[in-house]
């Protein structure tokens, strides 16, 4: 219990000094202003959606491979994270996109790949709530997992390259590989913070997903005997 | 070499189960039929815009009568309780996936063979001449469908809900395909005609990287 109360302030007072650091710390963008701060979030986390979701896979193959029932948790832990910290991307894309650009979403490349990264998983946890026996539900979702993961590179390939042969609507001035030095420090401290709340949520995930398991087991036995 | 030979007897199967009945393709050839119909009162087919409209439209509806032409495919095994069979009657299990797959792409081919003239007339876009090219990103596309809506097959026939459950675990999957086969198509139709090396190579790489997945993953799926 102490244990958690340690981590959860741990990971407020991360989160404090992120917000602090993108705030006060980054300089001020030129041409967009204060609105580009919303970019330490926004990048932070989509880089840890995907680590979620890499998590999610890793853990599916050692699911199919050596059946255990906790590779089972830590995948479903792992994609409803990942899920959330992409539902902030996808949220503070268009914050960010409409005092820009003008609008609220552009068919970019960048945003569509994370749109259907996103209807991917929520897919693999559609079809988790939709197979009853649980063996069967850990293996057939750990196998769509492994598939869909895999898909992940192809689409964000296929997207780039079919929006790069059409006209922008709009040019991006986006952060690429001029980033400022500070920027990216605080960019990468911003990434280490949403690392911290990623850990913390999916331990606590975790343990639900493990309570719900052992529960399970015992209503089984409950009933077979 | 048993793989082939058990494949090519169970391809076979798949064969004589469809030219029984041929309800399957007949049911696809509709189905694409009634969305093109129904797409073009979506926007006005006769003028120019239909050529940058019209593969995107072709590959959308293919995609739809694929995601539930594939439904069958593991569901009949279930339903006449013949999977446990068919899983003994090979030494690997990848032969099933094979012949289901080799028949799936030549159903879907044949259904867009049948389409292509009636495409054709309907929008206006002379095709003669690159007809070759465009059966290969056809059969590149529709293997491509064929391989993940296959091993998909398997997994939605062990849910609820498998008719609703399919499609949306499918099309997600796919929109590399949809993005490659309509560009590469629509190069084609172009008044001056590209090839495009691109995007068939695109296509090309998809579907081995998910005939690989299915090679080393396909026994998972045939689990019970």
């Amino acid at each position: 219990m102490t244990q958690d109360a340690i981590a959860g302030a741990l990971v407020l007072l991360l989160l404090g000094a992120d917000a602090y650091a993108s705030f006060f710390v980054a300089p001020t963008e030129a041409t967009m202003g204060p609105i580009q701060r919303i970019f330490y979030l926004h990048v932070g986390s989509a880089w840890t959606g995907l680590t979620c979701f890499l998590i999610c896979f890793i853990a599916n193959l050692l699911y199919v491979f050596r059946r255990r029932p906790r590779w089972d948790w830590l995948g479903v832990a792992s994609a409803e994270v990942g899920l959330a910290f992409t539902t902030v991307v996808l949220v503070t894309g268009p914050i960010w996109a409409h005092p820009v650009w003008g609008i609220w979403w552009t068919w970019d490349a960048r945003l569509t790949s994370t749109f259907v990264l996103w209807l991917l998983y929520v897919s693999y946890l559609l079809l988790r709530t939709l197979i009853e026996e649980p063996d069967r539900r850990a293996l057939f979702s750990a196998l769509f997992g492994i598939f869909a993961f895999l898909d992940v590179p192809l689409v964000f390939g296929a997207i780039r390259w079919w929006r790069t042969q059409h006209p922008q609507p709009v040019i991006m001035g986006g952060p690429g590989s001029g980033l400022q030095p500070t920027m990216r420090w605080v960019l990468l401290f911003s990434w280490v913070a949403l690392l911290g709340l990623m850990t913390l949520l999916l331990r606590h995930r975790y343990r639900l997903e493990a309570m719900r398991g052992e529960l399970q087991m015992i209503e089984r036995e409950v009933e077979g005997a | 070499m048993s793989l082939i030979s058990n494949a090519t007897v169970l391809f076979g199967k798949e064969l004589r189960t469809e030219f029984r009945s041929r309800e399957l393709l007949t049911t696809t050839v509709v189905f694409v039929l009634m969305v093109v119909v129904l797409f073009s009162f979506t926007f006005d087919p006769s003028s120019t815009e239909s050529r940058r409209f019209a593969p995107g439209l072709l590959w959308l509806a293919f995609l739809f009568a694929a995601s539930l032409m594939l439904q069958p495919c593991f569901l009949r095994e279930q339903t006449n309780d013949t999977l446990s069979a068919l899983r003994l009657s090979v030494s690997d299990p990848f032969a099933i996936f094979l012949a289901k797959l080799a028949a799936n792409t030549l159903f879907l081919l044949i259904t867009e063979l049948l389409m292509l003239p009636v495409f054709s007339i309907l929008f206006n876009i002379p095709v003669g001449s690159v007809v070759g090219s465009l059966v290969l990103v056809f059969f590149l596309g529709s293997l491509g469908i064929s391989v993940t809506g296959t091993a998909l097959s398997a997994i939605s026939a062990q849910a609820r809900m498998r008719e609703l459950l399919l499609p949306i675990l499918l099309l997600p999957l796919l929109t590399p395909v949809l993005i490659a086969s309509t560009e590469a198509t629509a190069a084609l139709l172009d008044p001056a005609p590209a090839f495009r090396r691109d995007w068939i190579g695109f296509l090309a790489v998809f579907d081995i990287v998910f005939l690989t997945a299915l090679w080393l993953f396909g026994e998972y799926l045939l689990e019970e």
